[in-house]
């Protein structure tokens, strides 16, 4: 299909554009002599045949709001030229997988996609939709991707749906049964209700509290204060127990278990000051402390919410998956080559991978030779070449040349899935951390009960009239929400203020881990580096400079979309290229300013001298020659470029003192080379992912709590494994969805402010628990004795909770001073 | 005094009012996307059509076909 209209017919605006200004699309940088597309009414410069058809669609569908409103530059639109492959999408074995039928008639598909940037960006997809023949209705969520297409499928099939969308630069993915995503959905929902009641109700609660303390001093008329109490109970009762239910639930889970956890505090808590408010509230006397049950309640609600939508952003193994190995493959029979699902291939099919493709099964290369891209599943950070009998990964990607594959595995034997699995094991098996604050609640809330039999047995002896109204003041004023506040507040307060900084916390567990752990693994590719190429060395021949050789190696890479290419991205300026001529797997020839280059492999190079020829290079790993037909010019190494702050984030660890250890699945002179530049001393290469798990687990056994950083599939077991883990935001959706806490802004700074928060807040955590101990410590006799009034012990449970609440909010004050100096870290 | 006796139920049957327009709201995915609406409401003009797409885009026939092989590079 031609992409778009064709504008060399059209009476071609010659646009204006000044130099260096970015693609106005897709913000790359512009050829020499740039498209025009009219956006608006006014010629934009292009950088690409794709980009331009897209504005110029975009704009004639009167849509060209999404350029005034958009966040970001709009994702390349690549392979233009294979839409119709998204008619595999309509074959009724893959279809099934993601379609289901409405009542009614109409079909509902659930689809992922990838490269949404912004609200704009859903926007754009929606309308775009909408104008299809067929389609009732699309919504995009534009922060997990997710989305539901409703077509008729008499008028339209998804085939057709996916194709618009990859029309428009985007790249849609077949979503699964949705199941996960209906669970989360429900969970989220169940969770907003519980917090409506809860909050809602305890704003009402209050109002008839405030007018009763009010009343206890001004004095009011008893059928008021009655009336009033018995609202209260009436509002405070869904509170306790449709908001409050997952405490009560979590608490008998608990008992059933032999366990104290915090629940059973918590629930303890609700219990008695509800029972003892309505016990009071019916015979009419003594004080009620529905206000504190429902305060206490949404707090602790609010909490666990935040703590849930931050688990449900960091994506599931599902869908991460759904974006590594795709769905669909070329299938090549007679000579035929036709698309088709993955789940219709079987073992010994031969499959076409071409160049940019991801491949959908482990499989032996049968024709073929290409540099096949494995960083994600292996952390090497070079091309591999893979030749005739070699075996190739599913979820790896081919880069350079086509490859016809015979399939080996599908589906659950393959690699990438074999991973999966490890890391869903690795998640059962991780270390479990007693939590401080449940071994002091455990302790805490066996002695109270203790201690209420005690009394309660006393009383009755004594003066039974008395035994319960004493029984219940014990019990509520040790009642322990003080105690259970303490934590979950200090932590809510850190996750809101990391998230501020860039540092999304997961699970809320994963501060206590931080702030205990004492070694730190990190991963090399992607981590420690930012997984981009940058020119590391450049040798010449005598009498060329090095700003002539990389201007002319520039000049050359500029017009190919290989991965080393864009090493040379940074160098702009260059000269035009003439009869420019790409070799896949070999280099790049072509005419730059009267000279004739080529630039790649050495042998291929060579071959331009005519005869003899000057002194040839051997590359490093890595690293391509340039050459004139006088000989080699230049010899250019490349390498992953190290992120810039992440020396001074590893001293900053080791000030800290922090343990760094460096473990790599890349070849050992790589990580050799990176670790003494870092200056870390503990180094591991070749690491396959059971051999990271397996350091892991040693560390472990030693006796140290560890810190995985790290961002590939190879990586996510041993995040998941991990005592508390951080993946790179920049990195896997699998290794992501595994950790503990994520780095959103793709730089490794935050870690640095996440471990001193983690600090903090557990110190925080410490003042709290000791103060909440204290308070009951000295209120336990009185009560004990009955020497308690109850509305003393009312001010004394809010005052001691008040004072948890605010104490926890000090944590959002730790330092957020992104660069620390090196020699001194306050903590 | 005895005003309460009319205000204060007035005012839970007001509360039991807020809670289901609320529990309406959150069945009906109100709370899924807090982001994209905010943009819409710019985006968006009511009194505008459905985009015209070109019709080799909106509604071009897409054929599930076998190709030849190097057909495409």
């Amino acid at each position: 299909m031609q992409p778009g209209p064709d504008t060399q017919d059209a009476a071609t605006p010659e646009g204006r554009y000044v130099p260096g200004e970015p693609c106005f699309h897709c913000g790359e940088p512009l050829p020499d002599k740039p498209l025009f597309a009219q956006v608006s009414g006014v010629p934009q410069p292009m950088c690409c045949r794709g980009c331009q058809a897209v504005a110029q669609l975009i704009s004639d569908s009167r849509l060209d709001e999404f350029y005034r409103y958009r966040e970001g530059p709009g994702p390349r639109p690549e392979n233009q030229e294979l839409d119709d492959s998204w008619a595999v999408y309509d074959r009724a074995q893959l279809r099934d997988s993601f379609v289901i039928t409405l009542p009614g008639g109409a079909d509902e598909a659930s689809i992922l996609v990838e490269d949404l940037r912004c609200a704009a960006c859903s926007w754009l997809i929606e309308r775009t939709l909408m104008g299809v023949n067929g389609v009732h209705s699309a919504r995009i969520n534009p922060s997990t991707g997710r989305g539901l297409v409703r077509f008729d499928p008499a008028a339209t099939g998804p085939g057709r749906i996916f194709a618009n969308i990859a029309w428009l630069g985007y790249r849609p993915h077949a979503a699964g049964s949705g199941d996960w995503e209906k669970a989360q959905r429900q969970e989220r929902h169940r969770a907003l209700r519980r917090l409506a009641v809860a909050g809602l109700g305890m704003m009402q609660v209050m109002t008839f509290a405030v007018s009763l303390y009010a009343g206890a001093f001004q004095g009011m008329d008893p059928w008021v204060r009655e009336f009033l109490r018995l609202v209260s109970l009436l509002v405070a009762t869904p509170v306790a127990f449709y908001a409050g239910g997952p405490f009560f639930r979590g608490a008998l889970r608990d008992l059933r278990g032999r366990t104290l956890g915090m629940d059973v505090p918590v629930s303890l808590a609700i219990a008695a000051a509800y029972l003892a408010s309505v016990w009071n509230s019916l015979r009419g006397t003594g004080e009620v402390y529905f206000d504190s049950v429902t305060m206490f309640v949404f707090f602790l609600s609010l909490g666990r919410y935040l703590e849930m939508m931050a688990r449900h952003r960091a994506g599931n193994t599902a869908d991460a998956l759904t974006r590594t190995v795709p769905r669909t493959a070329l299938r090549i029979r007679n000579g035929l080559s036709e698309r088709v699902g993955v789940n219709e291939l079987t073992t010994g099919d031969l499959i076409l991978v071409r160049p940019g493709d991801s491949f959908p099964c482990d499989g032996t290369v049968e024709e073929g030779s290409s540099g096949v891209d494995e960083s994600l599943m292996s952390g090497e950070s070079r091309l591999l070449v893979r030749n005739v009998t070699d075996r190739v990964l599913g979820g790896s990607t081919n880069v350079t040349d086509p490859l016809r594959v015979r399939v080996d595995t599908i589906g659950q034997d393959t690699v990438i899935a074999g991973i999966t699995r490890l890391l869903e094991r690795a998640q059962a098996e991780r270390p479990r951390l007693a939590q401080l604050a449940n071994r002091v609640a455990t302790w805490f809330v066996a002695a109270v009960l203790v201690v209420a039999c005690l009394v309660a047995t006393f009383w009755s002896v004594h003066d039974p009239a008395l035994a319960l109204p004493i029984t219940l003041s014990v019990l509520v004023v040790t009642c322990p929400c003080a105690l259970s506040l303490a934590t979950p507040t200090a932590l809510t307060a850190a996750t809101s203020h990391l998230a501020r900084h860039g540092v999304l916390v997961t699970r809320a567990r994963a501060l206590e881990a931080m702030s205990n752990c004492t070694r730190v693994i990190f991963d090399k590719t992607g981590t420690l580096t930012d997984g981009r190429l940058g020119i590391s060395q450049v040798q010449t021949r005598p009498g060329v400079s090095a700003e002539l050789a990389l201007g002319l190696a520039a000049a050359l890479e500029r017009e190919c979309a290989h991965p080393i290419a864009s090493a040379f991205d940074a160098i702009t300026n260059v000269e035009p290229v003439q009869d420019i001529r790409i070799v896949t797997g070999r280099g790049v020839e072509g005419h730059v300013g009267g000279r004739h280059l080529r630039i790649g492999h050495p042998e291929f190079v060579a071959e331009l001298v005519a005869e003899g020829g000057g002194p040839g290079w051997v590359p490093g790993p890595g690293g391509i020659v340039l050459g004139d037909d006088q000989g080699p010019m230049a010899n250019i190494e490349l390498q992953d470029q190290v992120r810039p702050e992440a020396e001074k984030v590893i001293r900053g660890l080791a000030s800290m003192g922090l343990e760094v250890e460096l473990a790599s699945g890349d070849r050992e002179s790589a990580v050799l080379a990176l670790a003494s530049q870092l200056g870390i001393s503990q180094v591991s290469a070749n690491m396959t992912p059971e051999g990271k798990l397996a350091l892991l687990r040693q560390r472990q056994r030693m006796g140290d709590k560890v810190m995985m950083v790290g961002d590939g599939i190879n990586d996510a077991p041993v995040l998941a494994g991990a005592d508390v883990s951080v993946a790179l935001g920049s990195g896997a959706a699998l290794a992501q969805s595994t950790a503990d806490s994520i780095l959103l802004g793709n730089s490794l700074w935050p870690l640095l402010l996440a471990l001193k928060t983690a600090r903090g807040t557990l110190k925080i955590v410490g003042q709290n628990l000791a103060w909440a101990l204290a308070y009951n410590a000295v209120a336990l006799p009185l009560a004990a004795a009955g020497m308690v009034q109850p509305w003393m012990a009312a001010i004394g449970m809010s005052a001691s909770s008040l004072l948890v609440v605010l104490n926890a909010l000090r944590v959002s004050r730790i330092s957020d001073d992104p660069k620390p100096s090196t020699d001194k870290v306050v903590v | 005094m005895s005003i309460l006796l009319v205000l204060i139920p007035l005012s839970l049957l007001l509360l039991g009012l807020g809670i289901a327009a609320f529990f309406w709201a959150v069945r009906n995915d109100q709370f899924e996307d807090m982001d994209s609406p905010a943009w819409k409401v710019l985006l968006d003009d009511d009194s505008r059509p459905h985009p015209e797409l070109p019709d080799e885009i909106g509604n071009k026939s897409v054929n599930p076909g076998e190709q030849r092989i190097g057909e495409r590079k």
